[in-house]
């Protein structure tokens, strides 16, 4: 392999980088690729679609049940990378112990799970702000602890403190309730008044109301983001951290607050999850924080309509897997997509081609 | 004219000539030496200790595995900086490459029939294999930005051992790979360490489970691991790998093929995976997909960077300390809790009693969270690691000088 004298400074010129970059029409060969293979997708599902429409729209109602929950822990991931690179493993274990804590509030209350009552809504209307708020201030003092303090060591340390952050929550909640499944109370209203089917498509109030909440949240976050003025400086401290600073920029307090509004997003998210799931366990978040960080990937990390975007998709991914496929490959088509998207759309689905820092 | 000859000099002792002190003063050697010793007495001791049980030592041989996990790891993490959240990955590649190929397991699989090829043959079979496995892994991601290598290698991390689990006419799944063929020899040394009367050479030795047999194993691959990548990171390639780890860029520019290198460093890492991969299913005799999730990975990623990442004798301790954390310290408190509960006239709490579920059995609950709680404080305390590189050590200082505030308080503490 031998170096091309005029480009080697700009970087290493493999083959495959030449390959990569390669242009027909515009496009480079990897973007081929992956229109490629999103199409075949559509096309598979459409297939799909026609053959078999009320399989086809009933998992697509549970697709998009599922993404928007996962939507919201991946903002949470999104927004921590975006402004400190790091993939805070600790995030999947705030949203289960948002939901425990929910859990916990709610059954506090001694709500009636057979039909919804005044108390209910009173119920909900507490517990929502109160294990928001608490969950949030949880994670800035986790930031202020365990990652704070290493924000100038190598990358790899605040890495392992959130590692050592989520076996410390999972730990506490394992002390709590052990390794049993915790029950959430069904408080949403169910049952034969609130479901409908529409086309021979069963519909639920409990899909409604996880995809108008989960939606509202994004709307306020993407208000807020483009709106604020603290929205922008998290904007700015993202983009540049050093600029940020000499523009003024509390950094430190910028980051706190990124951390407080992505686990206040996780904790709104638990409490959904319960509502919709109606049991928990103490390593749930694990797993479900893996796939929303997949899901921020997917979007474009760093991206805060792109991690909305990668969650929704990503549920679909997965209702679309475990009925058309196989439950049991559904993580491995998740993570290939990952992979997929990775080489050949490395900024994800709506992210910017940003130089290395 | 005549002035006093100096005095001829004395001949100097084997320990002088030994050059003992210059050598203590250099931490890794110390530290090499301190390791080799106490790998040489340990099994001796600790037998002498518990009256002749080997538990200890086959403790020790499971910790080589880790050992040798996180000198590979650290090839691709400490020297090249790419960081690899899927290790373990490659591990379940060679020991399910040995696994399938030693034992019966291919015979009920569509292939209809099994194999037994031997260990030693099939112990570089599942480097290759893993080494193969990383190439085509890392060969269109090592191009993409760090983090993303990251992920890319998390995806992979939590595939892999999918696949095994769902590929279940061929590996078993669930049921794992049972019944591993052991490693044999033409001929072995016994001796009063085994439970011989003398010290004796036996002919066709095979090792079943023999710990001893395994420790001997595992310090000869370690030691031999360590002495190649001693030798690595001195080459040409383990420079090319420290100023990519440093300025990609610039390593570029100065001629450095950066996918090449990069390439390497992660076959490289991957192929140890592998090996300890083959040295785990022999060890073992039973491999199951969910010897290798992701905690996994995790936790040699944890063994090289709180022993200090880029410095082999530091992620030797790391990977000894956190195995012994994990195998040994945390599974013997709860019975140390009870004792020492008694023995200060606290024995009632031992009990259980209504809500409370006795003190042995809540220390036990509490295990992960104080894995949790001594990583966040391990890493708060030294960020650099136990036995940080000297490299890396001498740049914190000279970073010092600059504008770095951080730094400065760094190189202070």
């Amino acid at each position: 392999m031998t170096l091309d004298a005029g480009t080697s400074a700009t970087g290493a010129l493999s083959i495959l980088n030449r390959f990569r970059l390669f242009r027909l029409g515009g496009m480079t060969v990897a973007d081929y690729g992956f229109y490629v293979l999103c199409g075949t997708a559509i096309v598979l599902l459409a297939t799909q679609a026609v053959l078999g429409p009320q399989t086809f729209f009933q998992v697509l109602d549970f697709g998009v049940a599922d993404g928007a929950i996962y939507a919201l822990v991946a903002l949470g991931y999104t927004m921590v990378y975006g402004i400190i690179e790091l993939i805070n493993f600790a995030h999947g274990d705030i949203f289960t112990l948002s939901a425990m804590l929910g859990s916990a509030l709610l059954g506090f209350f001694a709500v009636s799970s057979n039909s919804f009552t005044v108390t209910d809504l009173i119920a909900l209307a507490v517990a929502f702000p109160v294990v928001m708020l608490f969950i949030g201030g949880v994670n800035v003092t986790i930031e202020r602890i365990a990652y704070r303090p290493l924000r100038n060591a190598p990358r790899v340390a605040p890495l392992i403190t959130a590692i050592g952050m989520s076996f410390i929550i999972e730990g506490i909640m394992y002390l709590w309730h052990g390794a049993v499944t915790v029950g959430f109370p069904d408080l949403l209203p169910h049952g034969p008044g609130y479901q409908t089917y529409i086309g021979g498509v069963f519909f639920t109030f409990k899909d409604v109301f996880v995809i108008i909440a989960a939606g509202i949240l994004v709307t306020l976050l993407a208000l807020f983001i483009n709106r604020s003025k603290l929205g922008k400086a998290m904007r700015a401290t993202a983009q540049d951290r050093d600029a940020a600073q000499l523009m003024g920029i509390d950094i430190n307090r910028t980051i706190s607050a990124t951390f407080f509004i992505g686990a206040v997003l996780a904790g709104a998210g638990g409490i959904i999850y319960g509502l919709y799931f109606n049991n928990l366990d103490y390593h749930l978040g694990f797993r479900a924080g893996l796939i929303a960080f997949t899901a921020a990937v997917f979007g474009g990390i760093g991206n805060i309509p792109g991690a909305a975007l990668g969650g929704l998709l990503i549920g679909l991914v997965q209702a679309f897997s475990d009925n058309y496929i196989g439950a049991k490959w559904t993580e491995v088509v998740i993570f290939g997509i990952l992979i997929g998207v990775l080489v050949f759309r490395p900024t994800g689905l709506l992210g910017m081609r940003v130089p290395e820092k | 004219m005549s002035t006093a000859r100096p005095a001829a000099p004395r001949p100097r002792s084997i320990l002088a000539r030994l050059h003992l002190r210059e050598r203590i003063r250099d931490r890794d050697t110390a530290v090499y030496t301190v390791l080799l010793v106490v790998a040489l007495v340990f099994p001796l001791a600790s037998m002498y200790v518990s009256d002749g049980s080997t538990y200890a030592v086959s403790l020790a041989g499971h910790a080589g595995t880790y050992v040798l996990l996180a000198i590979g790891l650290n090839v691709v993490v400490g020297f090249a900086g790419l960081l690899d959240l899927g290790y373990a990955a490659f591990f379940a590649i060679g020991a399910y490459t040995y696994a399938l190929f030693a034992s019966q397991q291919l015979a009920a699989s569509p292939a209809h029939h099994a194999y037994h090829l031997p260990f030693w043959l099939m112990m570089f079979i599942g480097l290759l294999v893993a080494a193969a496995f990383g190439a085509v892994l890392g060969f269109p991601t090592l191009r993409l930005r760090g983090d993303y290598l990251a992920i890319v290698t998390l995806g992979f991390g939590e595939i892999v051992p999918n696949i095994f689990y769902n590929l279940d006419q061929w590996t078993g799944g669930i049921n794992a790979i049972g019944g591993i063929d052991q490693p044999t020899l033409p001929w072995w040394i016994t001796g009063p360490w085994a439970g011989a009367n003398d010290i004796a050479i036996t002919p066709q030795f095979n090792f079943s489970f023999d710990p001893i047999a395994y420790y001997v194993l595992i310090f000869i691959l370690v030691v031999a691991a360590v002495i190649l990548v001693n030798n690595l990171y001195r080459s040409r390639l383990g420079r090319a790998w420290m100023a990519i780890r440093e300025d990609e860029v610039a390593a570029a520019a100065m001629g450095i093929n950066t996918v090449t290198t990069k390439l390497l460093a992660f076959g490289i890492g991957a192929s140890f995976s592998g090996f300890a991969g083959a040295y785990y299913g022999a060890s073992f005799g039973l491999v199951s997909p969910d010897d290798f999730l992701f905690i996994v990975s995790i936790t040699v990623l944890v063994m090289i960077v709180l022993g200090g990442m880029g410095s082999i004798p530091g992620v030797i301790m790391g990977a000894l300390l956190i195995y012994g954390i994990l195998h040994y310290l945390l599974p013997s408190l709860p019975p140390l809790v009870e004792s020492t509960a008694s023995a200060i006239g606290l024995g009632h709490l031992n009990a259980r009693n209504g809500d409370w579920p006795g003190l042995g059995n809540e220390t036990q609950n509490v295990t992960l969270l104080l894995f949790g709680l001594i990583l966040v404080t391990m890493m708060l305390l030294r960020p650099q690691g136990i036995f940080p590189s000297r490299v890396r050590e001498q740049e914190l200082k000279h970073a010092a000088g600059g504008e770095d505030e951080a730094a400065i308080e760094h190189a202070n503490a």
